[in-house]
């Protein structure tokens, strides 16, 4: 059988790739530049017995993806910057409850309304910390229309494996370009299935009980398990608790359980560092300039490299350490006011080393635009 | 099945005040479901936050203890993923119809087979004694210390107005009369609202000078009345509970089963 060739926008590269990954139940909102997942799903989903509802807001849209997770379903929900916004509290909820889900931000500029249709990457930091309480959750992103169908298909294995919330982060500019996708056959990337507790009917199930490797089985509401899930602090039957020593244990095993396997998510490209002196770290369509530039410089002998980071949460500190450090000049290409070049700065040893090629006023981040400002950090004038 | 087989007893003694009515609601809801002789795994309760939202902690069903308003958005989420499940979903005043307002509307004109019960005690009782959209004017509330001015909803009207197909009220007084609407409610193939009209004597009751629970339920008597009768002629300010409308209309989950027909049949 050939693979499936498509010319399509890298919203419908995410369509694919949720397809692809098992997606069963989408809720949405419409909202540009992310509208054109929802049209999609609105036709594709029922078509293979999976359901579609536009919902009255993104609140609501987020916490009917919640509901559906919890009947066994696997689930998405697609929004920009103030539809993001919207589903803070309901993402914290699945944090807490730890119900596998995926919410797609192909941002826009901000903050409020800001500019719909150009693009943006401001969303990374709200990714992290939009929802309140101490927590932690994954975040990926993508420069092409072939890593937006690949994280997209990650996603959705890391919600079921580590019973977590996903924010995919995209940008207008992937959102909405038109590129080639092949569609991989069925079975050449791995699904992760929902992991269901093989404990029997009659038997007392604990469903916020973590096995010894840290995962913990589920059980479909309609089941013979019948357990209460709440967004309070709750013991090991999901009942709610203000005992000091469970408030403590959950707290930690919500944040361990990602924050410990930050190097198994850490997912990110190189291109030309084994010999780089000056090291771009760019994520999104951003990193798509950036590569281009890093392929002119090269052919005229200069020794620099890109890091393109798709997994931004939890932040890949060694990943960025390794490839950074010994470096003269490492340079954040981002369409922000340097969200990840703060982080960046925190990961090496010579934080005055680190600098920020970046635009915010809602134009695409160029090569050029990127030549121009290394030239400037290396005191070569423009 | 004998009644404390749909009580999780392990998580009793439960929250609420004495004399609080959601208690009775608990009692109305779990009478309703033994005659309806559901298995409990087929039944879904969805709550939101709030002392009423609490309720569903204590039932042995499946349950889905959620945000403030927000119930019956993840409540549609689990109907329409599963429409084989009965879902209740239990709910405050506030809860449902201010922080929840437009999410309740919004179920009703889907016309989505969950039954939503809104314990009406005119007050925030969780967070000590607020005005809600349902206190009325001139009554006392810790954010309304001279006089409340906010007009108040007729969830009864609001309901029927956005869609619902099965609209009732009735009072903690009234308990089988409760019970039985709380199981033609669930029974119902659309959308159905349940209005209980519940006492807070902790907040409401002591601010409004009403009494303890005992007053305050002898006052739901006798400010209430059967739909139609005619002390509500004699009297218009009587408060008429029973079942208000009862419609055969489209369920949403399912249309959307005749979409899914129409979709992979591919036309
Ligand atoms: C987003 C949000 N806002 C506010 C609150 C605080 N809060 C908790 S319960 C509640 C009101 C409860 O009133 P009601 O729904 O009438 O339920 P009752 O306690 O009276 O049964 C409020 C305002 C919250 N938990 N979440
Ligand atoms: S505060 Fe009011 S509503 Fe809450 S439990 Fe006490 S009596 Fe009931
Ligand atoms: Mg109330």
């Amino acid at each position: 059988m050939t693979r499936r060739i498509k010319f399509i926008q890298g919203n419908e590269a995410c369509v694919e790739g949720a397809l692809y990954a098992g997606l069963e139940f989408f809720a949405g909102y419409p909202i540009t530049p992310s509208t054109e997942i929802m049209e999609h799903l609105s036709k594709r989903l029922p078509a293979i017995g999976g359901k579609f509802i536009q919902m009255e807001d993104e609140i609501a849209s987020m916490c009917a993806i919640i509901g559906a997770s919890l009947t066994g379903q696997k689930v998405l929900t697609a929004t920009s910057g103030p539809g993001f916004s919207l589903k803070q509290e309901a993402l914290g909820y699945a944090v807490m409850a730890e119900i596998p889900c995926v919410i797609v931000n192909v941002q826009r500029g901000g903050p409020s309304t800001g500019v719909p249709t150009h693009v943006s990457q401001g969303d990374v930091m709200q990714a992290r910390w939009g929802t309140h309480g101490d927590h932690s959750l994954v975040t990926l992103t993508a420069s092409n229309h072939q890593d937006v169908f690949a994280m997209t298909v990650e996603a959705f294995n890391i919600a079921e494996t580590f019973r977590t919330p996903v924010i995919l982060l995209f940008d207008e500019v992937v959102g909405h370009m038109r590129e080639r996708l092949e569609i991989p056959e069925p079975g050449e990337i791995p699904i992760v299935n929902r992991l269901r507790t093989a404990v029997h009917d009659g038997v007392d199930y604990h469903p916020y009980l973590p096995r010894e490797d840290g995962r913990l089985p589920m059980s479909d509401f309609g089941g013979v398990h019948r357990y209460n899930v709440t967004g309070l602090v709750h013991d090991m039957w999901g009942f709610p608790s203000d005992n000091p020593k469970i408030i403590h244990g959950l707290l930690r095993h919500l944040v361990d359980k990602i924050e410990n396997n930050a190097s198994h998510i850490a997912m990110y490209k190189t291109f030309y560092l084994e010999d780089a002196d000056t090291v771009l770290v760019s994520f999104g369509s951003a990193a798509r300039s950036a590569l281009h530039i890093v392929k002119s410089l090269r052919k005229r002998g200069e020794k620099i490299g890109l890091l393109e980071l798709q997994t931004l949460w939890p932040f890949p500190a060694d990943i960025v350490r390794r490839y950074c450090n010994k470096a003269s000049y490492t340079v954040v290409v981002e369409m922000n006011m340097g969200q990840v070049c703060q982080m960046v700065k925190t990961a090496v040893d010579h934080r005055e080393r680190v600098f920020l090629a970046n635009r915010i006023d809602g134009v695409f981040i160029t090569p050029t635009d990127i030549k121009n400002i290394l030239r400037l950090i290396k005191g070569r004038g423009v | 099945m004998a009644v404390n087989d749909y009580i999780r007893e392990r998580f009793f003694p439960h929250l609420w005040c004495a004399g609080c009515g959601h208690g009775i609601v608990l009692n109305g809801l779990i009478r309703a479901v033994e005659k309806l002789g559901m298995s409990r795994n087929e039944i879904v309760m969805v709550s939101g936050i709030g002392c009423s939202s609490r309720i569903s902690g204590y039932m042995d069903f499946h349950t889905l203890h959620t945000i403030h308003g927000r119930a019956l958005a993840f409540a549609t989420g689990v109907k329409l993923s599963k429409p084989e499940l009965n879902v209740i979903v239990p709910m405050g005043d506030g809860d449902a119809l201010s922080i929840g307002g437009n999410h309740f509307i919004h179920a009703a004109r889907r016309n989505i087979a969950i039954t939503a019960i809104v314990m009406n005690n005119r007050i925030y009782g969780m967070t000590g004694g607020q005005y809600s959209p349902l206190t009325g004017p001139g009554m006392l509330a810790t954010t309304a210390p001279y006089s409340n001015i906010d007009q108040s909803f007729d969830i009864v009207e609001m309901a029927k107005a956005a869609g619902a197909t099965f609209v009732a009220r009735t009072t903690t007084y009234h308990v089988h009369q409760m019970a039985d609407i709380i199981r033609s409610a669930i029974l119902h193939e659309g959308f159905s609202v349940v209005e209980v009209m519940s006492q807070c004597p902790t907040y409401f009751g002591r601010k409004n000078k009403q009494g303890g629970a005992v007053e305050m339920m002898k006052r739901m008597k006798e400010i209430t009345t059967p739909i139609g009768s005619k002390k509500k002629v004699e009297n218009p300010d009587l408060i008429e509970r029973g079942i208000f409308v009862e419609l055969d209309k489209p369920e949403y989950c399912s249309e959307y089963n005749q979409i899914i027909e129409r979709a992979m049949g591919g036309y």
